[in-house]
């Protein structure tokens, strides 16, 4: 491969950022000085491992841009030439996430999420005063943002301050004072200020804000979360933690593989796939290096279980990683987290480190024979990585687009290699399975629905958060132990399961929020995501918010996602304003057409999903109420 | 004495060139097409099953010699016990398979594609997707008339994430000025269905030059170089097998632009001429197009083994010598 350069010499801070990550370049093929004496006058030194890095592509272009606020021209070169990465994939894979930015940008930047759950609770006066404060959005000092999964306490901003400290501080619920405050002063920590006090300095004994049955003897999934310090490993083992992994080793992989499989747990990211089968399947395989993935990659609009699972236990997402390794004999993991959790990447280093260092993660594990590590690596802004093969993609530093499935990732996966990838919250129900028994836990919830679900419960009630029940629970019990809707008003729609998922009205509150009774009534348990709102609110603004959600976030490869998620948001905006081509019948089986091509032809879930809120919308809650006069 | 006779006899020539050793027949597979029980090869994708079967199956992303990409969909066919349509340009055949290529799911996708495509791109110079358009009776006008072209570079600096809600009157499109950066060949982004043809010849798949990639994401997502620079800074190597690959005229010779641009472009009045390029001793086949009696642009089969339609810029552009001095002087035997 031939590299062409043409920009700017890299300057030396440029390349300190890139050196950060990737080490000292070793030679001049790697953009290094060119040392005649130990490569000779072929300088082909080191091309061989340069590209066999092209992974890190991701993590240096993090670094660049904590470092100066965007991508400098010459640091992109810098990176190119290291990692052997030809200039014009290496754009393609920047303007793929939109917390990369090519052209500069202030220092500090506010990410503001105007999604769905904040929208309800004042994002767009919290836009407007920044926009007054700030000034307007295209300056650059802050940003629209996609759901920012803090949901349970809307609305939401992620501040980003760049330079030799970079920082990232979550505000919510936020006010612009703080907001602008947080984009002043770089000594704003990684939390709310208001959350630390000297006997909790890392801030985590403040339950009630996202888990309100926090201290309940009954929790399974929650139960170390606010109660036990999450960045001590000795308190995570004296709360039972890592007695699974002990009891895995005593049964050795087969047996763990059996306890899984007879718990009948299903995936928890969505799509509900038995885990069981999806380990005895690369355990299986006959390639022997394998990959083990926690997907952290939350950000299914209204989903923030896994963030305040890594947030308040992160031990325990490890713990199910590493059992899922020894069951798949798999020796390196990775964790995929978005990069809008900077509290959560930073507990979940924190524990992959005091893990290894402690010998839980590393080489011959508790002397058991077996070896495992993991590593972490931010996404940067892109909702598609959370489908597991653009996922794969974007671990290996190419622009996170979906593959076409078969080949399924048990057999093809991350470097085309056999690998599990299980959602956090998957994880984390591992080690009570091994704890009690797969067969135990498969008792617990109903016949198709086993175990224990967490529910992302935000909106229109009286306490958001995650909360933590059986499966076989009502749609109507759950939002009643959130507290109902506050101030007496009635519920207009539910949405279940995020934006992929589908809108219910109040008539289905009797629905059990099961796999098996969720499908019965057409609706989804998705990511567990239960958005109430009440009668208040203009459904049919949320609907065109959802939308331009699927037409920000699909990646662009295929058609049908691509085009498709265009023609439905300027369809739904025709059907606002009263403005319909032909009649509003006509319009009506145009979107269904639309609906079905891209449920249809869509390479991935993204483009395949994205049409069923909408069209749950349109079928039963009547959105875009025509004008009297018309009727 | 010195004895200078030969000390060593080469054994005599083969008769015939050795040959590799014959590989394994594929195994057979039967599957089930349209209704029709067929046996087909297990190494095939439903596409060249159904095209053995002489079944009609579009397709715009999908070319012989690149990796299939599977992004158009305009391929899908409906599988017995899938939940979605599959792609029958990448998807191998199964035994047992039950494929449906002419459903009304499937007849549904295919022209919602053509729409989609025919709605924001433009493809006056796609003759083959016209004819798929005109075949699944597509309606692209459904959507709105189309929507302003948006002036030169914006679509190129546009991040991912955002976009301004619109009113949807309107029909979004691709629409931008042309990109004129070089004698060789003109680039329309205005016409381009993102099939990663160009991306993949580009790329591993013929030329290795990786000067174009996709950038961008969702509907802004398009072909670039490095921060969209001209051809002429970029790592382009004019090979032109972009051009060769690209179905719906985005990528065109310079020649044919122009013509076009003043009204003398006329395939009516051309022919197509295979010759062998004179410069070096590959052997790559040309076939030269000529119109009056000048050579508007050149091309290679697909179908010869020695280029699989691909060339290098001395055998695509390097012809202009034939024309001789003055564009229209009469030769001379002098030449």
């Amino acid at each position: 491969m031939d590299l062409r350069f043409h920009g700017p010499e890299p300057t030396a801070d440029e390349r300190a950022a890139v050196d950060s990550v990737l080490g000292p370049p070793i030679s001049a093929w790697a953009g290094g000085p060119r040392d005649l004496v130990a490569e000779g006058h072929s300088s082909a030194v080191g091309g061989h491992e340069a590209r066999s890095r092209r992974d890190l592509l991701l993590p240096a272009l993090h670094a660049v841009q904590d470092r100066f606020g965007w991508i400098p021209p010459g640091a992109l070169d810098y990176i190119c030439r290291r990692l052997t990465v030809p200039p014009a994939e290496a754009h393609g894979v920047v303007t793929f996430y939109h917390l990369f930015s090519l052209s500069p940008r202030p220092e500090a930047v506010a990410h503001i999420c105007d999604d769905i759950a904040c929208r309800i609770k004042g994002a767009e006066s919290l836009c407007a005063e920044l926009n007054h404060r700030l000034g307007p959005e295209s300056d650059g000092s802050w940003r629209r943002s996609p759901c920012l999964g803090l949901c349970e306490r809307a609305p939401a901003a992620l501040v980003l301050n760049g330079g030799e400290s970079p920082e990232a501080v979550t505000l919510a619920p936020a006010v612009a004072d703080d907001i602008v405050a947080a984009r002043q002063s770089a000594s704003v920590g990684w939390v709310k200020p208001t959350e630390a006090s000297p006997e909790d300095p890392v801030g985590f004994t403040h339950p009630t804000s996202s888990v309100p049955q926090s201290g309940s003897p009954t929790l399974r999934l929650l139960g170390r979360i606010g109660r036990v310090d999450p960045e001590s490993l000795d308190a995570y083992l004296a709360s039972g933690g890592y007695a699974a992994l002990n009891r895995a080793i005593e049964i050795g992989p087969a047996g763990v593989i059996g306890e899984v499989m007879a718990s009948k747990l299903m995936g928890r990211g969505g799509a509900a796939f038995p885990t069981g089968r999806k380990w005895d399947a690369v355990a299986r395989a006959t390639d022997r290096t394998r990959y083990v993935i926690c997907n952290a990659d939350e950000s299914e609009p209204g989903t923030f279980k896994d963030r305040v699972l890594m947030e308040g236990d992160p031990f325990a997402v490890l713990e199910g990683m590493t059992i899922a390794a020894f069951a798949t004999v798999s020796e390196r993991g990775y964790l995929y987290i978005r990069g809008e959790y900077p509290l959560a990447a930073r507990r979940m280093a924190a524990a992959i480190d005091a893990a290894r260092a402690a010998g839980w993660l590393g080489e011959n594990i508790r002397n058991a024979g077996f070896s495992f590590d993991v590593e972490l690596r931010r996404g940067a802004g892109a909702y598609i990585c959370g489908e597991e093969t653009a996922l794969f993609n974007s671990i290996e530093g190419k622009r996170g687009e979906p593959r076409n499935k078969p080949p399924f990732p048990v057999q093809f996966g991350l470097f085309g290699r056999p690998t599990v990838i299980n959602n956090v919250e998957t994880l984390v129900n591992v080690p009570p399975i091994l704890v009690q028994g797969g067969a135990a836990y498969a008792g617990i919830g109903t016949l198709g629905s086993t175990g224990p679900k967490l529910f992302c419960v935000s909106g229109h009630v009286a306490r958001p958060g995650v909360y933590e029940v059986d499966f076989g629970i009502t749609l109507g019990d759950l939002i009643a132990m959130a507290g109902g809707v506050p101030g007496g008003k009635n519920i207009r729609a539910i949405l279940l399961g995020g934006a992929a998922g589908v809108f219910v009205g109040p008539e289905k509150l009797d629905m059990p929020l099961t796999f098996e009774g969720t499908r019965a009534a057409a609706a989804t348990v998705g990511s567990g995501v239960v958005m109430v709102f009440d009668e208040s609110v203009d459904l049919g603004d949320i609907l065109v918010r959802v939308a331009a959600f699927f037409r920000d976030e699909s990646c662009g490869q295929c058609v049908p996602c691509r085009v498709g998620t265009v023609r439905q948001e300027e369809l739904l905006q025709r059907l606002r304003s009263g403005r319909p081509i032909g009649d509003r019948a006509e319009e009506m089986s145009l979107l269904r057409e639309i609906g079905q091509v891209m449920r249809d032809a869509s390479i991935c879930g993204l483009g395949q999903t994205a049409s069923n809120a909408i069209e749950s919308a349109l079928v039963m809650l009547d959105p875009f109420p025509e004008p009297e006069a018309d009727r | 004495m010195i004895d200078d006779s030969l000390w060593f006899r080469p054994p005599p020539r083969p008769g015939s060139p050795p040959s590799a050793p014959p590989k394994a027949e594929p195994a057979v597979v039967e599957v089930v097409i349209d209704g029709q029980k067929v046996e087909v090869s297990s190494s095939w994708t439903i596409l060249e099953a159904c095209r053995s079967r002489g079944i009609d199956t579009p397709t715009l992303c999908y070319l012989e010699s690149l990796t299939p990409v599977n992004v158009c969909r305009v391929c899908v066919v409906e599988l017995a016990g899938s939940r979605t349509l599959v792609p029958a340009c990448s998807r191998r055949v199964e035994p047992g398979m039950e494929i449906r290529t002419d459903s009304p799911r499937v007849r549904l996708s295919r022209r919602m594609v053509l729409e989609f495509l025919a709605s924001s791109v433009d493809l006056s110079t796609a003759p083959q997707a016209q004819e798929y358009l005109a075949q699944y009776e597509a309606r692209p006008e459904r959507y709105g008339s189309p929507a302003t072209p948006t002036p030169a570079g914006e679509r190129d600096a546009r991040e991912p994430g955002h976009h301004h809600l619109p009113e949807g009157t309107a029909a979004e499109t691709v629409a931008q000025p042309v990109k004129v950066d070089n004698d060789l060949y003109v680039r329309d982004y205005s016409k381009c269905i993102l099939c990663y043809k160009c991306v993949e010849a580009c790329g591993t798949d013929a030329q290795n030059t990786f000067a174009i990639a996709v950038a961008g994401r969702g509907f802004d997502a398009r072909i670039s170089t490095e921060g969209d620079i001209p051809l002429p800074d970029s790592a382009c190597v004019y090979c032109g097998n972009c051009i060769g690959v690209c179905p719906t005229g985005a990528l065109m010779f310079r020649s044919e632009y122009e013509m076009r641009q003043a009204g003398t472009w006329d395939e009516s009045r051309q022919t197509s001429t295979d010759t062998i390029c004179p410069y070096c001793g590959v052997g790559c086949t040309l076939s030269l197009h000529v119109q009056d009696n000048r050579i508007v642009k050149v091309t290679s089969p697909m179908d010869v083994e020695v280029t699989h339609g691909h060339l290098c810029i001395k055998g695509r552009f390097g012809f202009d010598f034939v024309h001789g001095g003055e564009p229209d002087a009469e030769p001379t035997r002098d030449g």
